[in-house]
């Protein structure tokens, strides 16, 4: 097993996720509320990743980092070197890579918390920002949670991105994915499915905690349903 | 005045609504009743910030309210459904509004008599339970002006009319001006000082609740408060569960409603009363009351008769029986209807 890459991949997923939360509760707080007639075209953009080829969304970004383009030139004179090839580029990337995995099932839940609550939190005298904290977050915790399990799992597993973006640099950019193409180019099968069996199991059992976790909420919820009616 | 609310809004392609209300300082409660679709929410809503006006302006105690956000406004706005939030517990419900100032939550909750309920959740609290500890969040901040949007619509027939008395007298005792939103004229006459009808869009009469039942100004003010006789009475005496009423000159009986009151709203329905020529022996109904016809009026299918029986009742009767019995103006007529078709509603409430 190469645990340097686990290691990078784990510090990866996590930091994606983290920053995924900080500006996907925002993102997901617009995308629920607005009353914006061409809302629609940025729910396009955010749900761009879902469809794209990894290596397409790879290519832009690329672009978008690198010295020809604006960005990629400001960031290199704030940070001293470019974005393309280094741990914070694919931070950056998977952050855009995983967006709709975090924003959309938290759009999803603020938009089913029933609007006569956000009324009532505002009719008692707080805030927007106190209302979505106090109120929108609390009734929408499974969403949240989905979310973010979500843009770390989908993290955990990404290939084209990382590779056009971050290279493979052992310790840098190198994740488990991207080890796994290694392995196989080496004609390392053992050592290519050890790897690809830990993060089977790894994303299953991920994915079986997202889901039974749901599904417990929504037993729990219709459990005190059950008791008030008997 | 406390409020002067000159509200005109529409929606794309929707209903246009325009109402004026006036609300003056002192405890009065004022319901704006109508049927659904009338746009009475959509007032309550104007004035509590919740709705943007189309045109128009809101005066609060002397203050343009027309830009200022609702959590500015000193409003108590009680949900339909109370909208108590369900992942606190009545305590932190209560506490919301006021940073769970634990002096406050505990006077509110026992004003209310909700005590014993703070450490529940919402679900599994009774409709009535639930409607007053929405109250008490609403009366932890202390608002100037109550807004009751249809506040016992959510309650089943058969805990409602014990909520209602509650809540009149909670409403009398508060010393909070009330602005109730209903389509219901029990509540209407129970729990309003003012009343503004309205019907699809626009203010069609405003009064105190009884002169606007018994004198409707409008056709769709009559057919908005659906009851065609509403008269003061006072009970004479009981006996066999039944309330002998003294009504203007006449008497009649009533189911007794059980109650240590004396004096009532008499409500009777149009349809409810039959008239007839002569004293009908078979009947089983209680009330027989001998008057003359005052008018007589085509009212839909049906026909309208004003008896003069001691008291001004009406009656709804067919075009059949009008030519019959040969109803005409200044004929000696009996009024008969069951003791049933009482509906006594307490003056104190």
């Amino acid at each position: 097993m190469n645990w340097q890459a686990v290691a990078t991949t784990l510090k990866l997923a996590s930091a994606t996720s983290i920053i995924l939360m900080i500006i996907g509760l925002p993102v997901s707080y617009w995308v629920a509320f607005s009353k914006w007639r061409w809302k629609f075209l940025v729910e396009a953009v955010v749900a761009l990743p879902l469809v794209l080829p990894p290596t397409v969304l790879g290519f832009y970004i690329l672009l978008a980092m690198g010295p020809q383009s604006p960005l990629g030139r400001s960031y290199e004179s704030f940070a001293g070197h470019g974005l393309p090839f280094t741990f914070e580029g694919l931070v950056v990337a998977s952050v855009l890579y995983s967006l709709p995995f975090a924003v959309q099932p938290i759009a999803a839940a603020f938009g089913s918390v029933d609007r006569k609550f956000i009324e009532a939190s505002w009719m008692l005298g707080v805030s927007n920002l106190e209302t979505f904290f106090r109120v929108i977050v609390p009734q929408s915790w499974a969403g949240v949670m989905t979310g973010l399990v979500l843009s770390f799992a989908h993290t955990l597993g990404e290939f084209g991105v990382v590779l056009m973006v971050g290279g493979n640099i052992p310790g840098v950019t190198r994740t488990l994915s991207i080890d796994i193409y290694d392995q196989v180019q080496g004609l390392n099968y053992s050592g290519a499915a050890r790897t690809s069996a830990m993060l089977l199991i790894v994303s299953f059992v991920i994915l079986s905690i997202v889901y039974g976790f749901n599904r417990k909420v929504w037993l729990f919820a219709a459990d005190r349903r059950h008791r008030q009616d008997v | 005045m406390l409020l002067i609310a000159d509200i005109d809004k529409t929606y794309d392609g929707g209903p246009h609504i325009q109402a004026s209300l006036r609300i003056p300082h002192g405890a009065s409660s004022t319901i704006l009743f109508g049927p659904s679709g009338a746009g009475k929410t959509t007032v309550l809503r104007c004035i509590a910030g919740l709705e943007k006006l189309t045109a128009g302006r809101i005066l609060f105690d002397g203050h343009e309210w027309t830009s200022v956000p609702p959590q500015k406004r000193p409003l108590g706005y009680l949900f339909q459904e109370y909208a108590l939030f369900p992942h606190l517990r009545v305590r932190e419900n209560i506490g919301y509004g006021v940073r769970h100032r634990t002096d406050v939550v505990e006077r509110v909750a026992a004003k209310l008599n909700v005590h014993e309920l703070l450490d529940r959740w919402p679900s599994e609290l009774s409709g009535g339970q639930q409607q007053r500890v929405a109250l008490a969040r609403v009366l932890a901040r202390e608002p100037r002006l109550l807004l009751l949007d249809e506040p016992l619509s959510a309650l089943d027939a058969a805990t409602r009319d014990h909520v209602r008395s509650e809540l009149a007298h909670l409403l009398r005792g508060l010393g909070i001006p009330a602005i109730v939103v209903t389509h219901d004229w029990v509540d209407a006459l129970t729990l309003g000082d003012q009343m503004v009808v309205m019907s699809a869009g626009r203010v069609l009469q405003t009064g105190p609740p009884q002169e606007v039942f018994t004198r409707p100004q409008h056709r769709e003010v009559a057919a908005a408060v659906g009851v065609e006789t509403v008269v003061a009475g006072r009970v004479k005496r009981r006996e066999g569960g039944l309330a002998i009423l003294g009504v203007g000159s006449a008497q009649l009986a009533a189911a007794d409603p059980g109650r240590e009151d004396v004096d009532f709203y008499v409500c009777i329905r149009g349809e409810d009363v039959t008239v007839e020529k002569g004293r009908a022996e078979q009947s089983s109904a209680r009330n027989h009351l001998s008057g003359i016809v005052v008018n007589v009026a085509p009212a839909g299918i049906l026909t309208k008769v004003v008896l003069d029986v001691g008291f001004e009742l009406i009656a709804l009767v067919t075009r059949q029986a009008v030519a019959d019995l040969e109803l005409t103006k200044g004929a000696d007529v009996f009024a008969v209807f069951k003791a049933s078709a009482v509906h006594l509603i307490p003056k104190s409430a």
